[in-house]
């Protein structure tokens, strides 16, 4: 053994400490598809030169389940559901932009209270998934405790999710013209308490700990830069292109549901990093909160559904009273409503951004074609321009800040 | 008030600005329910594409594919382009059949290059000039083109975990049960076939045979035309009483013998 380290001494040239290495070839390895740091069923095969990505080629589709095909085989409310468990994290966005293409080739006129409604909820499962990023982003990172108190207000949130649908989180709540149930006044007021006091003091709490860390910014900050003109040219959205310093919300730019009546601010980040994308993220939920006490604030009474009773099922006292009421319901849930023939993009502002729905009708009670534009598509194909040259532990940092969840992506 | 959809202003001299623009590459554009559609030549597309992104239309958002199977060109490729400078979004839109490549619109737009996968691998839509056209998000080794109308919903091979040989096996499909389609056509809202027992209810056409008279049918003594006569219905033995093999058996039994089976009549 002494003759061995002598001999590996000995071939050390101080001036030159690469002598005697042996020059290796690039290898591939294979990351996930069962890696906790994958978010999912994320399979990348990575071509690494020592620790140095050089190449990233991510094999998605391992979760794929032919949402898109389920859905022609469907009536459109029998469709809904299959929002819920595409991104998992933030269900009632992903049903948002579906009930709004349906209204919008319906000329569905939404009661205000309902819209509000959407609009508070919708702005809950904004923070519901910003909790759950934030939290796994530092975990990837090496951080435990900010997780840790992350998912007590992500529980929160699954719980008034419960108290306002039934279910913790496949709600599928959002009906088209407009949602399923009204919610309790005391849910309202214990929402109210929530956002006073327990998100800023936990959520501030824990970012308090990341946001100045000095290792969480020596693997955040200049990783995986991207500039504003690639950010557009690789079709970015959300979080991801406001880090990259395009000041774009479609809550704001192309409002829908009573956005336009809300006071927020739409952070911006400067560098186009890892770093900044997670800032985003915490001021987005900042900025939430903000939007749900307005929407608390200003919600009027009224009704919660349109009274369209083609397409919105009447409430069931109703049916025990009125024979015209029991022929809708029964009308509804058998046969569901016919959409007219017409094509639509509707895009929303998803917690991870642009959320579309490409709807084609053809007149019937099913959807012809049901195109569903994930978010997390596009960036995650910028991975391997992202990951370039950066080392193999950064992968996380990057694939975090994507914020990937592969319901949504593999559909 | 109108629907809560996302709000996107179309200015009039867009319309025009478009026509303009695209020229004889443009089929037709049509403005229906707010959203602009322009339906596009293929051939000329990447110019169309490049025109439209330096007229501000700066990001693809999304490609769809759509199956006609009824129309000469089957598929309908959507582009969804957004522009940030104007706020405003058009799909643009152009066909093609199993054979023909749609050009590739990667040298525009980098991140075409997975939509245009995702494409070729639902509907098997060619992209010529794409460099990596690999399937996307079916399986490793799938046969098929899924979202293809013809293509049945439960695709045609299952996989499972086989004890036997220790590895996923992929089989041929079977169903305990079949796959349910239902029929929704109202016959009040123009239903084009005629439902089960409703035959007889349609008129009959103009100038159909009217049916013979009986005394029409004597006079012609032509048995052809006359239905055979019926064989007069008796039931002289217990045979011809309809009632079944058991029955007959026990008809045919000595009465005073029934009678003790029966037990207590006289």
């Amino acid at each position: 053994m002494a003759e061995y380290l002598e001999e590996l001494a000995g071939e050390r040239d101080p001036a030159d400490p690469t002598v005697g290495d042996t020059a290796i070839a690039n290898y591939t390895v294979n990351f996930g598809p069962q890696h906790p740091a994958a978010h999912g069923v994320l399979r990348l095969v990575m071509e690494l030169d020592g620790e140095i990505v050089e190449r990233v080629d991510p094999h998605i589709g391992l979760l794929h389940r032919g949402t898109e095909k389920l859905i022609e085989y469907k009536t459109y409310l029998q469709a809904l559901p299959y929002f819920d468990r595409l991104d998992y994290c933030s269900p009632m966005c992903m049903e948002h932009s579906f009930v709004l293409a349906i209204e919008k080739l319906l000329g569905l006129e939404v009661p205000t209270r309902a819209q509000y409604l959407r609009v508070l909820f919708a702005e809950l499962t904004r923070i519901s998934n910003h909790m759950l990023n934030l939290g796994s982003h530092v975990m990837d990172v090496g951080a435990m405790t900010p997780n840790l108190w992350l998912f007590e207000l992500r529980e929160d949130t699954l719980n008034f999710y419960e108290r306002a649908s039934g279910a913790r989180m496949h709600a599928a709540w959002f009906r088209p013209g407009g949602v399923h149930q009204d919610v309790p006044l005391k849910l309202l007021v214990d929402i109210a308490d929530w956002l006073d006091n327990r998100v800023p003091r936990l959520f501030e709490d824990a970012i308090s700990l990341v946001a100045d860390n000095r290792i969480f910014k020596q693997r955040n900050v200049d990783i995986g830069l991207v500039a504003r003109d690639d950010a557009i040219a690789w079709g970015f959205s959300g979080p991801m292109i406001r880090a990259a310093g395009v000041p774009w919300d479609l809550r704001k730019s192309q409002p829908y549901d009573v956005y336009d009546r809300m006071d927020f601010e739409v952070p911006v980040g400067t560098r186009g990093d890892c770093y900044d994308r997670f800032m985003v993220r915490v001021e987005e939920v900042r900025q939430s909160a903000r939007i749900m006490k307005q929407c608390l604030a200003e919600m009027p009474e009224g009704p919660i559904a349109s009274f369209d009773r083609k397409v919105v099922p009447p409430r069931r006292a109703e049916m025990k009273q009125s024979m015209e009421a029991l022929i809708h319901h029964f009308k509804l849930y058998t046969e569901g409503f016919h959409v007219p023939a017409g094509e639509v993009y509707v895009a929303t502002e998803s917690p991870k951004g642009e959320f579309g729905v490409y709807l084609v009708a053809d007149g019937t009670n099913k959807p012809y074609r049901c195109k569903i534009r994930p978010t997390a598509f596009s960036h995650l194909q910028a991975m391997d321009f992202m990951m370039k040259g950066h080392m193999l532990a950064d992968t996380t940092a990057v694939l975090s800040a994507i914020d990937v969840v592969f319901g949504e992506c593999d559909r | 008030m109108s629907s809560p959809a996302p709000l996107i202003k179309t200015d009039d001299t867009l319309l025009g600005m478009l026509r303009a623009l695209l020229g004889h590459q443009l089929i037709e554009l049509r403005y229906e329910v707010g959203e602009v559609a322009l339906h596009v030549r293929r051939e000329g597309l990447v110019q169309t594409m490049a025109q439209l992104r330096d007229e501000g239309y700066q990001q693809l958002m999304e490609m769809a594919g759509v199956d006609w199977p009824d129309r000469p060109e089957r598929f309908e490729i959507v582009y969804c382009l957004l522009s940030l400078t104007r706020n405003h979004r058009i799909r643009v839109h152009v066909t093609t059949h199993e054979e023909t490549p749609v050009p590739s619109i990667t040298s525009l737009w980098p991140v075409a290059g997975w939509l245009e996968r995702e494409v070729f691998d639902m509907y098997g839509v060619l992209f010529e000039g794409n460099p990596d056209l690999r399937r996307i998000l079916t399986d490793y080794g799938f046969k098929g083109h899924p979202q293809r109308k013809d293509f049945p919903l439960t695709g045609y091979v299952e996989l499972r975990y086989s004890e036997e040989h220790k590895r996923v096996v992929y089989e041929p499909v079977e169903l305990a049960q079949d796959f349910r389609t239902f029929d929704f056509m109202s016959p009040w809202e123009g239903a084009e076939y005629i439902l089960p027992g409703d035959e007889k209810a349609a008129p009959e056409a103009p100038g159909a045979p009217t049916p013979l008279k009986a005394d029409e049918i004597k006079g012609t003594g032509d048995p052809k035309g006359a239905p055979a006569a019926p064989t007069p219905k008796t039931t002289e033995r217990p045979e011809q009483t309809g009632a079944g093999a058991k029955a007959n058996a026990e008809a045919a039994e000595p009465v005073d013998k029934a009678a003790g089976r029966d037990g207590g009549h006289p």
